[in-house]
């Protein structure tokens, strides 16, 4: 058995990554979004601040957006591996790049409102860790602004104002009734993570698991993809558009998870990822690690 | 290029219009939910300022006179002692609703910059007292950290963490859109009724 390596400096090149360098599947969705919009429009003008924001935070390895977010990060990591450790060696890691400015310290008491100034408090970072049977660690990390996370929201179905009921079509109409409510408060274009079924715990995991997906990974259920697609394409016709300056591009992708749920009840969760969608994944290999 | 410098005329806010990009230079101060909170409680209800929050409060009302707010928490470092901003796009501004009407009666603030809009009780007060809401671009840390040309000084750091504190900045040619003017006008009032009636219609 393999005793735990020191990844403290892995996991902190991934926490820079993941902050200073937007992925390439979420920087050429942007693009495709600029061509979208009409020219001259304000709608187009938010996508070139952006994009050229994109590329001087790469350059500058500085924080793509202030707000480096909650980090969030799922580890995959071979039997007989201490989850303690890497714990330990990913809060040290994540102390050293709030010291470098990669992080704004994030973690606020909330009675006292005291900020531990570190990014390491209870409850956060939220790290979940499953044990698998490769012989390799995969961290998936992302770092959720709290704006967005702000206009997340999860229903419990049937929901009669929006005349949703507990099916496919009921989650469209609330998918698309989030997205209305968060208009342009969550950093439009946006990404959807959705999840159908679990407990209401559950719902705001795996809706959160679904934005570590590519974008171009659609669900394994023929019927679930189709209502992906077609939130995606509805979500753009409400005309909100990039920060909600109005425009044709709203939202940039819809990805649904479905975990099982109890008989009597049925949560519809909408995890709403800010254009800024900060992941990265780091996978460790005999002694060698390689960011993604 | 549609200059601004601070502090600003009621003339020179009065010109701008829904839809108009500019850009401001001048001394600014961020601020956001600590800060406003801290600012309403102490200073706008009416009661003699605390003895011990004078000293601020003296500065803020001379320097806020004519001048910005900016509701962001930025990342910031220390080179040689001296702060600089990182990262400094703009936060939500709805969380500041409550409380921002008071401060632009109380301060005569005229710029108000952030992101996402406000509600109609800040739109009202942006009538009332010639002020404006610039919207700047969400999540542009960076590029709007570039705009940042001096870190002046800062207050209530240790007490409301780095992110909530008031930062006093020099900024050049900060780059933003005006989304409500005093003239009763918001983009962000036309966008919510349009995808409102866009909504019932994908719901029918």
């Amino acid at each position: 058995m393999m005793p735990t390596p020191d990844l403290t400096q892995a996991f902190l090149e991934l926490i820079r990554r993941a902050a200073t360098d937007l992925p390439p599947d979420v920087e050429q969705a942007l693009r495709d979004a600029r061509e979208k919009e009409a020219a001259g429009s304000a709608a187009q003008s938010a996508l070139d601040t952006i994009l050229q924001n994109v590329a001087i935070a790469r350059q500058r390895s500085t924080p793509i957006c202030q707000d480096t977010g909650t980090p969030i990060a799922y580890f995959h990591y071979p039997a007989g591996w201490s989850t303690l450790k890497l714990k330990a060696q990913f809060e040290a890691a994540l102390k050293e790049a709030t010291k470098k400015a990669y992080l704004r310290p994030n973690a606020v008491d909330p009675v006292t409102g005291k900020n531990t100034g570190d990014n390491v408090g209870s409850g956060t970072p939220v790290l979940h860790f499953e044990e698998w049977e490769k012989d390799y660690l995969e961290v998936d990390l992302m770092l959720k602004g709290g704006g967005c996370e702000n206009v997340s929201t999860q229903y419990s179905l049937p929901n009669a104002e929006l005349k949703a009921g507990r099916d496919l079509e009921g989650v469209r109409r609330v998918a698309l009734d989030a997205v209305y409510k968060a208009q342009g408060k969550g950093c439009a274009p946006g990404f959807l993570g959705i999840s159908v079924g679990g407990d209401r715990g559950v719902s705001y995991f795996v809706a959160k698991e679904q934005l570590f997906r590519k974008l171009d990974e659609t669900s394994a259920n023929p019927e679930v993809a189709a209502v992906e697609q077609r939130i995606t394409a509805e979500a753009n016709q409400l005309g909100i558009g990039p920060m909600g300056f109005g425009g044709q591009t709203t939202v940039l992708a819809t990805q649904i998870g479905i975990p099982h749920r109890h008989p009597a009840s049925f949560f519809v969760t909408v995890a709403y990822m800010c254009w800024a969608h900060r992941r990265r994944s780091l996978t460790w290999r005999a002694g060698e690690y390689h960011i993604d | 290029m549609p200059a601004l410098t601070l502090p600003a005329s009621d003339q020179a806010v009065a010109a701008l219009k829904v839809g108009d990009t500019v850009y401001v230079s001048g001394v600014m101060f961020t601020a956001r939910d600590a800060a406003h909170k801290y600012m309403v409680e102490n200073f706008c209800k009416g009661n003699p300022p605390p003895a011990s929050e004078l000293g601020l409060y003296e500065l803020l009302k001379r320097e806020l006179n004519g001048g910005a707010l900016y509701h962001c928490g930025p990342v910031v470092r220390q080179v040689d002692g001296r702060w600089q901003f990182v990262s400094a796009g703009p936060t939500t501004s709805a969380r500041e609703e409550v409380y921002e009407d008071l401060v632009i009666a109380h301060f005569n603030v005229k710029l108000i910059i952030g992101k996402g809009g406000m509600g109609p009780r800040t739109l009202k007060a942006c009538q009332d007292h010639t002020a404006v809401y610039l919207h700047a671009i969400g999540g542009a840390g960076s590029l709007i950290a570039e705009s940042v040309e001096e870190v002046i000084d800062v207050y209530k750091k240790d007490e409301f963490g780095a992110p909530e504190a008031f930062w006093k900045i020099r900024v050049k040619d900060f780059p933003a859109v005006v989304t409500m003017d005093s003239h009763g006008n918001s983009l962000h009032a036309v966008v919510e009724q349009q995808s409102k009636a866009k909504l019932a219609e994908l719901l029918a």
